[in-house]
């Protein structure tokens, strides 16, 4: 422990390519590419079926027959393919990239179903009653009263690509994952529990960060905290449900 | 005026949700829908604004065919007003409120502006359009769906069991403010509702349905009451018709005048003495009143003693009170619910004008039923219920 | 798709399956025992939600190989022990239980609630016998989750030496060899699978009423 203390207080440590600054940058630039990705991807599809309503199947299927894949595995599967495919730098980027996208599509794309698939029906009939178009509604109306899960979503997906990207070194991309399985190789156990704490403290100002980017994003009327002095409102089975189906697996 | 030729709407499982309806919603007045559950009045109403298609028929608004309009476009002109409100949980009363004007282009200030006068419109404080709707009460959120509609101005206003939701206090405050309100604007409305009360109360016009969709009788209030048209309408109306249609007839009411006590009084011996010619109670109660003459409660002059002096402690409350150009329906009930079997009448100040029993309410029906052969005036029903203390 | 490479090495395959399916059951069912009365505190005391809830979050936030790597200096285990494994994951599957749990408890009608303790049911039995019952649905759904997060994260622990199905991947990757790294993704698959449909079983079988249909 206090080894790690001792490596992550050396100067040395924090400059160069091999340094803490420099693995902060490459593990942020793979989770906010990937992140935002999956969001291109996941969010509008979400917010489609949520607010058509057919091929509700699709969300739960896909959300977890994804969430079954092994990681590492297709983490590995790819960087082959990419090594025997792809050339430079880019072999072993691009299949990372792909797997944290895929891995990061499920809670984006069942917190942005679920939310609004539970947007009030009242104020569904009641928007298209007064003349707003389908497009209106989905997006003056049923996406910002699925804020708070979407956010949900987003934060978990977050999570889940942070915690992946740290696995990623083991393909040799960088990020502070590297510090983790170059401390094993070398059997230097300061630089892994620094690794590993550097990357907890990433995963948790980031998760930090993002809620309360949610909080100025989420309409107050929204957070219960609005509510008459009441405690929100116990959520129903399924929206718990779609919550817990929304998060996934610390990496 | 909208109209509907021969709409039918039937779903793809064979449900006859409405069943060749045709009918004209006259400009200007509200007429009611109304029914059981799944006798298809919702759904006519709908196919108003377009939130169902007809699969026979033509709906029409001043003779334009609405099938021909868009609809979106359609739908901002008309005011729609739904059971549970529908507020928008994210956004303020006022955006509530300012949602069509600005879908229509106005500047979101102005159409803020005019929201918060509309909020003064339908009764609420202006302090409450910063909340949000979490933070209302039922009626509140209620009267935020009502001012929403309003706030594009449109001509026609569409109303699906607007009040229903809410508990019957507020349900009647909220009615009575609609008529008021409606008195101002004028607007062509059609209201649903599956409370026959509510649309005595309300309509100008009442079009009953029967479950299937089918129009078992459209006409004024009295007339459903009086004459139903079959044993449908008949049933649905309800054992009390009689006794409800009397909200229709006005009549002269021949109130006599009462000894009054006033409060902080001495009862003095002999007090409670009936008025001239009634036997009744042989002078057991008396009226007490407060300094300007309204009337307080009544006093059961066999409870306490001579000289003692009156406190309101003393009163027995209760017994509605009969105004002014009131029917014989609020008189014979002015007379049933008061103690002393003599109904209390005032005048527009609440003042106290006289007493009338029962027996010459019932009277009074029988003149008017001999003078007029049906012995209703069309219209809305002509009871103001003044507060009862 | 080399098969004769995977026959000749069943046995491994075999071994590396089942300590997969060992260290990725127990942490489940350990960590649904340790919510289960965490969860239960949160949904009674409402003044603990808060808190519990957002250790919950921050233990669920940590990456999951930085937890491999830091568990042993706090435990005192070897980096190479499974029990690492075990402990890590079960703290994850916690995490993320917790708030299943007392979201469930939460989203129980009530009335319902109500009812059980005017009828003369003590806190602790109606929490067993009427709450958590009808809370199972929920339970499941988030206990579906774990458990799949669960066979996907036993995979990574290979980093740490540990025998398992990720065992395949690592191979593969220094044989550059595609079998058996398809190999382990299908058989963690089916194992995530299996786990699945064995909680979604348990659950439609402990919930009955679910399943009655109303009479028409």
């Amino acid at each position: 422990m206090s080894g790690a203390w001792t490596w992550l207080t050396d100067a040395a440590n924090w400059s160069g390519p091999g340094g803490v600054w420099t693995r902060l940058l490459q593990h942020l630039w793979y989770t906010l590419l990937s992140v935002a990705i999956a969001v291109v991807i996941a969010l509008p599809l979400g917010a489609l079926i949520g607010h058509t309503g057919r091929f509700t199947g699709l969300v739960s299927g896909v959300a977890n027959a994804l969430r079954a894949l092994p990681s590492l595995g297709l983490l590995i599967l790819l960087a082959l393919w990419g090594l025997h495919t792809l050339k430079g730098d880019l072999a072993l980027l691009a299949p990372a990239i792909v797997v944290l996208v895929i891995l990061a599509i499920p809670p984006i794309l069942s917190s942005t179903y679920a939310g609004i698939a539970n947007v009030d029906p009242a104020a569904r009939d009641a928007a298209r009653g007064m003349g707003m178009t389908g497009t209106q509604v989905l997006l003056k109306v049923e996406l910002p009263v699925a804020m708070p899960l979407v956010m949900s979503g987003l934060r978990s997906a977050f999570l889940q690509v942070v915690a992946t990207a740290t696995i990623a070194a083991v393909v040799a991309l960088g990020g502070f994952g590297r510090y983790v399985i170059d401390g094993l190789a070398q059997q230097n156990y300061s630089m892994m529990v620094a690794g590993a704490f550097l990357v907890a403290l990433l995963a948790v100002l980031g998760d930090r960060i993002l809620a309360v980017i949610g909080h100025f994003v989420v309409s107050p009327g929204l957070t219960g905290r609005a509510a008459k002095g009441r405690r929100p409102a116990a959520p129903t089975a399924d929206l718990v449900a779609a919550r817990t189906i929304g998060m996934s697996g610390g990496g | 005026m909208i109209s509907f030729e021969s709409v039918s709407k039937v779903y793809p499982d064979g449900t006859h949700a409405v069943e060749d309806l045709s009918l004209e919603i006259p400009t200007g007045r509200i007429t009611v829908f109304v029914g059981p559950s799944g006798c298809g009045k919702t759904t006519s109403v709908r196919m108003i604004n377009r939130m169902i298609e007809p699969t026979h028929g033509t709906v029409a608004i001043d003779g334009q065919d609405i099938s021909t309009v868009d609809a979106a476009t359609l739908r901002r002109g008309i005011g729609y007003v739904i059971q549970s409100a529908g507020l928008f949980p994210h956004r303020t009363v006022l955006d509530n409120v300012a949602t069509v004007p600005v879908l229509q282009g106005r500047s979101r200030r102005q159409a803020r502006a005019a929201a918060a006068e509309l909020l003064d419109r339908v009764g609420l404080d202006r302090t409450l359009s910063g909340r949000y709707p979490a933070q209302l009460s039922g009626g509140q959120q209620q009267r935020v769906g009502v001012a929403r509609a309003l706030a594009a101005d449109p001509p026609v206003m569409l109303m699906d069991e607007p009040f229903s939701a809410v508990d019957p206090v507020v349900r009647a405050q909220l009615q009575d403010e609609f008529i008021r309100l409606q008195g101002e604007l004028g607007k062509t409305i059609v209201f649903v509702t599956h409370d026959i009360d509510e649309a005595v109360k309300l309509g100008d016009l009442i079009a009953v349905f029967a479950v299937g969709g089918r129009l078992a009788q459209y006409a004024e209030p009295a007339g459903v009451l009086s004459r139903p048209a079959d044993d449908f309408v008949a049933d649905f109306v309800g054992r009390d018709r009689g006794y409800r249609a009397l909200s229709f007839v006005a009549g002269d009411l021949p109130v006599r005048p009462e000894q009054t006590l006033v409060l902080g009084e001495r009862v003095p011996p002999g007090a409670g003495a009936a008025a001239e010619g009634i036997s009744v109670d042989h002078g057991r109660w008396a009226l007490v009143v407060d300094t300007g003459h309204r009337p307080r409660g009544w006093l059961d002059c066999t409870t306490v003693p001579v000289d003692h002096r009156v406190t309101v402690e003393d009163l027995v409350l209760g017994g509605s009170l009969a105004g002014p150009g009131g029917s014989l329906r609020i008189a014979l009930d002015a007379a049933l619910s008061s103690p002393s079997g003599r109904g209390v009448a005032v005048d527009d100040a609440g003042t106290v004008v006289g007493t009338i029993t029962a027996g010459e309410v019932l009277s009074a029906i029988e003149q008017a039923r001999r003078s007029d052969a049906s012995g209703l005036t069309a219209g809305r029903t002509l009871d103001k219920q003044p507060a009862v203390r | 798709m080399n098969w004769e490479w995977l026959q000749r090495n069943e046995q491994q395959i075999l071994a590396w399956t089942l300590e997969h399916v060992w260290l990725a059951a127990v942490p489940t069912i350990l960590g649904l025992l340790l919510a289960l009365p965490v969860g239960a505190i949160a949904h009674r005391y409402r003044w603990s939600y808060g808190t519990l809830i957002t250790l919950a979050g921050l233990l669920y936030t940590i990456p999951s190989l930085a937890l491999f790597v830091v568990l042993p200096g706090l435990m005192g285990t070897r980096i190479l022990d499974p029990v690492n494994v075990v402990v890590a994951l079960t703290l994850y599957t916690l995490a993320l239980l917790v708030r299943v749990v007392a979201d469930a408890l939460d989203a129980v009608p009530p009335l319902v609630v109500a009812s059980a303790t005017a009828m003369g049911y003590k806190p602790l039995r109606s929490l067993v016998t009427v709450q958590l019952p009808l809370a199972i649905p929920v339970i499941g759904a988030g206990l579906r989750v774990a458990a799949v997060s669960n066979v996907s994260l036993v995979s990574v622990a290979v980093l740490l030496g540990i025998p398992q199905l990720g065992q395949l991947f690592i191979t593969g990757f220094q044989l550059d060899f595609f079998t058996p790294i398809i190999a382990g993704i299908v058989l963690c698959l089916l194992l995530a699978a299996i786990f699945d449909t064995i909680i979604l079983l348990t659950v439609r079988l402990s919930t009955p009423w679910t399943r009655a249909v109303p009479g028409r």
